[in-house]
């Protein structure tokens, strides 16, 4: 208790001590610093028996034999033989170790593939992160949209968002605990390579994830007590601490994944020579920071959107059900929104891979993973289909969208049309007698489609289509009033024009009539292309929509069938989620760490791309069954049992 | 409060089956396209001893299309030059002479070896990494990782090259064993080692590297005949004529000549009765 006194004089506070509150924070304070105190005493080096693995040494009962000896009392302290190793480092010598090469015996049996349990484990881990640490930012965006409107149904909704993210916070922590102990248990050598290449920063991560929780509870749990005035201020900056976190602690594991991939910060041999800054800015550190943030979104906005859809399909009020049709449009607008700009984030990455071994970039599109990029079509076509068609029958809810509806067959039948170009493969395994049925290894006409400029034209018109249903679906509730409406929409149809073409003509000419290096070149025109209709698009709408005149718009009054279109998309992100994160672990081929520290674990091929969508299904399958268990969780609690009559 | 539960349970049941329905067609697809998996590098053991030039060149064959990864780029896409294409003699031949060849070697067999060693002693004009105007190679030195081909592969790599146009080989058979480092561990090493005779019928496979052009247990190749429904077809001693006397009888729908024409002189006579045993077995 002294302690606490000496801590309360030192603040000042001694005088208001009380054994509520003040002592609570006094507490949590000594705990923090004795956490502080503890880690900077802490030895982070490697312990014998991880020495042991790092220098190959077999006999591990050698390493961990007594280095005391027994003497009696009183008696002279005897002289301890040298127990120093030879393959032991010393402490000099520590810091320019190679990586471990284990050899297939060295990797634990269980009688289960290795890579299954962990694969399993860490996409759980990864769904149910990405979803906490999304939900977050567009939940501050969507508190902050209230405050300035001062429309408390914003306040209602972010609440009830976090609400659903709560449940899904404390599942991430159990298996992200699951998915430590299964990789240690399971892959000792290279988790004791990581922990010696990322050293003290696994401990910030963790303080990291403290920061979290508590931000995470104190701005849910203050939602209700920080709702008015300057205290709501308070609360908005209590949301941006949790996302400045909340983003740091998804860099720092980024970091992992991305020394996998592409080491940096250390030697060919593996031997750290870098600082820990080194080693996380590696070339794929931050495209990759900035697809998952991206990614993240879309993911987050998803699955909000199918809570919204569950609520509105079990709604039995009109009231109930105009709420989560409004909720449900706002979710799948902010997982379109940030699906956009996805497909580039996802150039930028594999031109940084490209960049940094075009071995690597070769494997993962036109190797032996370019199969899975025709899955990757079905999957992304399955999104734009059903978010648009989600926005067609949004259309419904007002009057003004019957100006619009005669341009819906044409925007289903571009996205039709290139969905089929996208999914066309290009190389097919044939037999000898196909072949020669076929005359060559490709097909005359479907050959050329299979290629990456088709592909390349059919998925910047696809996103473009979107687009426009979505402009489409923004303006039809609303009647411009400027006087230069008409100028306006022709620069609009000019810029779509000129986009369109632009596209197809640098992808036909470029991608079919001159060498690689200008096909390359011709997607960053089409991107342009494409990001600059999205632009403008905004842009122009912005300032032709400011004082427009509103069409009322019947909240509720959309089909169920559409609420359905609301679950396709997280089930199709979160399959797509998973192939990518297959692609992307498997780029490495047989390295833990590329180039640096080998695989020679029965699992150290590339599956094949039929048993990786099996696993793909599992995990998808048992994620769903949690999102499901969420929601339901979610709407217990509003439930309240009536107080039972008094017995007769 | 019954029938909102009932009803919540309704919408579940048709959530979780409409989920399960679309997830399913998901995974049809993955099943329904060409299932390939991308095999771990394997060390290959050499038989120094039963070597001779074209087993060698055999390997280096194997290695352009597998260990060494050379098709990967080297192929008809365009993103590095098409060895199969150029004749690499020839093409070394007038590199070395051009004024932006920067390296040391004088003959064919050098540049070949300088160009897997030191890509960066001549870029190929147009095949330079972006940006570097190219001065700067992508090709990765294939003797660092990640692609560790050992010296002997490495000669075998340019053996190969050097034959496949009709050039003579310049390079030597390597008469022994490198010297191993005495401390290293063998199987941490890419070395080769000397080989006892095999003793399955898959590493027979493995040694004359059947499954490069035959559909053979996982592996997959339409250049010969499936053999592993090949027991159903031949009798024994029509599968051992087709290994020793490949020309013999050839299968339709596929060219004389492919098959080399020389195990009869490089299998000995266990491996060869392996083989035949094994697949006969295979009536699939």
């Amino acid at each position: 208790m002294s302690l606490l006194n000496n801590l309360f004089v030192l603040f000042g506070k001694r005088n208001n001590f009380t054994p509520g509150g003040t002592r609570l924070k006094a507490i949590s304070f000594l705990l923090l610093a004795l956490l502080f105190v503890t880690a900077s005493q802490f030895d982070f080096s490697l312990d014998p028996i991880q020495q042991a693995y790092a220098a190959d040494v077999d006999d591990v009962a050698e390493i961990t034999k007594p280095v005391g000896q027994v003497h009696v009392e009183g008696d002279p302290e005897p002289v301890l033989e040298e127990t120093q190793l030879e393959n032991t480092p010393t402490e000099e010598t520590n810091e320019l170790l190679a990586a471990p090469q284990p050899k297939r015996k060295d990797y634990p049996n269980i009688g289960v593939s290795s890579r299954s349990i962990v694969w399993i484990i860490a996409q759980m881990h990864l769904y149910l992160a990405a979803f906490v640490l999304a939900v977050p930012l567009f939940v501050l965006v969507i508190e902050w949209v209230g405050v300035r409107t001062k429309d408390e149904r914003y306040d209602d909704m972010a609440h009830e968002f976090m609400k659903i993210s709560m449940t899904a916070y404390s599942l991430t922590a159990l298996f992200g605990g699951a998915l430590a102990f299964a990789l240690f248990l399971l892959y000792p050598q290279f988790m004791a390579y990581m922990m010696r290449v990322f050293n003290t920063q696994t401990l910030v991560y963790a303080f990291l994830f403290f920061a979290e929780s508590a931000c995470l509870y104190i701005y849910y749990y203050s939602w209700n007590a920080l709702r008015y005035g300057d205290r709501k201020y308070v609360h908005l900056t209590l949301g941006l601490l949790l996302n400045v976190v909340g983003t740091t602690l998804l860099v720092v594991a980024n970091s992992w994944a991305t020394f996998m991939m592409a080491p940096s910060g250390v030697s060919e041999a593996g031997a750290v020579t870098g600082s820990i800054w080194e080693i996380m800015k590696g070339p794929l550190w931050n495209p990759i920071n900035l697809h998952r943030f991206i990614a993240n979104i879309a993911f987050g906005g998803a699955v909000v959107g199918a809570y919204a859809a569950y609520k509105f399909l079990s709604a039995k009020t009109q009231e109930a059900k105009a709420h989560y049709d409004w909720m449900g449009y706002t979710a799948n607008f902010i997982a379109i929104l940030a699906f956009l700009p996805l497909p580039f984030a996802g150039y930028w990455l594999m031109a940084e891979i490209y960049a940094y071994s075009q071995q690597m970039g070769i494997t993962a599109m036109g190797g032996i993973l370019a199969w899975l990029f025709i899955v990757q079509a079905v999957l992304i076509g399955t999104i734009l289909l059903a978010g648009n068609y989600y926005l067609w029958s949004g259309m419904s809810r007002t009057e003004g969208s019957q100006r619009y509806t005669w341009m819906i067959k044409y925007i289903a039948f571009v996205l039709v049309t290139c969905f089929l170009v996208w999914v066309t493969p290009h190389t097919l395994i044939l037999s000898a007698a196909e072949m020669k049925t076929l005359g060559g290894s490709h097909h005359h006409l479907l050959g050329p489609l299979g290629i990456m400029p088709a592909k390349n034209i059919a998925v910047n018109l696809m996103l473009i289509a979107t687009f426009l249903s979505f402009q489409l679906y923004r303006r039809a509730d609303k009647v411009a009033t400027v006087s230069w409406e008409k100028a306006g929409n022709a620069l609009m149809v000019a810029i779509y024009a000129v986009a369109i073409i632009n596209i197809i003509f640098a992808g036909v000419y470029y991608g079919y009539f001159t060498n690689t290096v200008y096909k390359v070149g011709s997607s960053v025109m089409q991107v342009a292309s494409t990001l600059l209709v999205i632009i403008s698009g905004v842009i122009i709408d912005a300032f032709m929509y400011k004082d427009a005149k509103p069409i009322p718009a019947v909240w509720g009054k959309i089909s169920n069938r559409a609420q359905y279109a609301l679950f396709a998309l997280p089930v199709a992100f979160t399959w797509l989620m998973a192939l990518m994160g297959y692609v992307r672990s498997s780029v490495r081929t047989h390295w833990h760490v590329y180039t640096v520290m080998k695989d020679n674990s029965p699992d150290n091929f590339i599956p094949a791309i039929g048993y990786a969508g099996n696993m793909l299904t599992i995990v998808t399958i048992m994620f769903l069954l949690i999102v499901l268990f969420i929601f339901w969780i979610a709407s217990l609690g509003e439930s309240r049992q009536k107080i039972p009559e008094a017995a007769a | 409060m019954k029938i909102m539960a009932r009803c919540r349970g309704h919408v579940l049941l048709n959530i979780l089956a409409f989920s399960l329905a679309l997830t399913l067609v998901f995974t049809l697809v993955a099943n329904i396209l060409p299932q390939v998996e991308g095999e771990a590098p394997q060390d290959e053991e050499v038989d120094l001893g039963a070597l001779t030039m074209d087993s060698f060149i055999s390997m280096g064959e194997s290695i352009f299309s597998g260990k060494g990864t050379c098709t990967l780029c080297h192929n008809s896409l365009g993103r590095a030059p098409d060895m199969l294409v150029l004749n690499m003699v020839e093409t070394a031949n007038e590199r070395i002479k051009d004024e932006r060849y920067q390296g040391k070697a004088t003959t064919a067999e050098d540049y070949l070896r300088e160009s897997m060693l030191e890509p960066g002693a001549y870029v190929v004009k147009g095949f330079g990494k972006k940006g570097s105007n190219d001065t700067i190679s992508p090709m990765p030195v294939v003797i660092k990782a990640p692609i560790l081909l050992s010296d002997i592969e490495v000669d075998a790599l340019i053996a190969y090259l050097q034959v496949k146009d009709g050039n003579e080989v310049t390079i030597a058979l390597p008469a022994e064993a490198p010297e191993q480092d005495a401390e290293a561990e063998p199987e941490a090493t890419e070395a080769v080692a000397v080989a006892t005779p095999v003793k399955t019928a898959e590493e027979a496979i493995n040694k004359y590297f059947c499954a490069a052009c035959h559909t053979i247990q996982e592996s997959e190749s339409p250049v010969g005949p499936n053999l592993n429904n090949v027991g159903s077809r031949l009798s024994v001693a029509e599968i051992r004529q087709s290994i020793i006397e490949p020309n013999a009888v050839i299968a339709e729908g596929f060219a004389e000549g492919m098959m080399p024409q020389d195990f009869s002189q490089k299998m000995t006579v266990s491996e060869l009765e392996l083989l035949v045993e094994f697949l006969a077995s295979k009536k699939q």
